[in-house]
């Protein structure tokens, strides 16, 4: 089988990637989806520790991996509906734009 | 190499490559294609580690849910897809900060320090040792009758049903055009 630190060095690749596009990226739908990245990455995690436990039949791993996709849905439908009442009010979805809450 | 270890390259290259550009790209609409190649590329790790369950879900539900949500809104709002300047100024800080925050990961989650001989790494043997036992072959029967067994994960599953509630009402209503907005969509018109 493929060790299990391999998965772990993608995971850790993909939250930094994430990171990155959270703390670089000027569109606030860009850093939703970069916010999308990095739970995935965690998602790998969760499963491949899952999978690598001695006793797989413990399911708790993929079980919090579905409640992680249950937020992120969550998560997404509200952001978007952030982002595009902001865009209707400013057009614009620009981050750095919406530093003051209220004008 | 075994074939199993190459299907796991192909697949991560996928996934990284994928969410690479997505973070890159300047054309929003592209970076959403690539979230969809990366989200695909995860689906499969899911698969490779006898997941197939949860790689059904994520293909269904990011794929086919979130990131066409996504595309929707940047359809939605029609003059973001090319900024001039899709990085932050603090862009190098943040680019440093992300390598600096992956090179701590990767020397605590490989046996990359204990290979140098930097560091006495206590568990390196139960990290590089594949220990995996058989996974049960009704494992998604078995993670179905857990989901709604109150005596393992009911409550969290009916909050979670809570949550996706809250988060659909909540998210109709604050793109709901209320009185106010109804005015600045006349006065532009």
């Amino acid at each position: 089988m493929v060790p299990l630190w391999l998965y772990l060095a993608v995971a850790a690749a993909l939250f930094s990637i994430g990171m990155f596009g959270v703390l670089t990226r000027r569109n606030a739908i860009a850093i939703l989806m970069s916010i999308e990245l990095m739970l995935n990455a965690v998602n790998i995690n969760l499963v491949a520790f899952w999978r690598y436990q001695e006793n797989p039949a413990n399911l708790s791993g993929q079980v919090f991996a579905i409640f992680v996709f249950v937020v992120a849905a969550a998560e997404a439908a509200v952001g978007l509906a952030l982002i595009i009442s902001i865009y209707r009010n400013r057009q614009s979805v620009i981050a750095e734009d919406v530093d003051v809450m209220k004008w | 190499m075994t074939v199993e270890l190459l299907v796991f390259l192909i697949l991560s290259a996928l996934t990284l490559g994928g969410g690479m550009l997505v973070v890159t790209t300047r054309n929003l609409f592209h970076a959403g294609l690539y979230l969809m190649i990366s989200l695909f590329g995860v689906a499969g790790l899911f698969v490779l580690l006898t997941a197939p369950f949860l790689g059904v879900v994520q293909v269904i539900v990011y794929i086919g849910a979130i990131a066409i949500l996504i595309m929707l809104a940047i359809m939605l709002s029609p003059n973001i897809t090319n900024l001039p300047n899709p990085f932050t100024a603090q862009w190098p800080v943040g680019a440093a900060l992300a390598v600096i925050f992956f090179v701590m990961l990767i020397t605590v989650v490989t046996p990359v320090m204990n290979e140098l001989g930097a560091d006495d790494w206590v568990n390196s043997d139960q990290l590089t040792v594949d220990t995996a036992g058989d996974v049960p072959a009704d494992g998604i029967a078995t993670l179905g009758e857990e989901l709604v067994d109150p005596h393992k994960y009911m409550l969290p599953f009916e909050v979670a049903s809570v949550l996706l509630m809250a988060a659909m009402i909540g998210a109709v209503l604050l793109v709901h055009p209320g009185k106010q907005a109804e005015d600045v969509i006349e006065d532009v018109a």
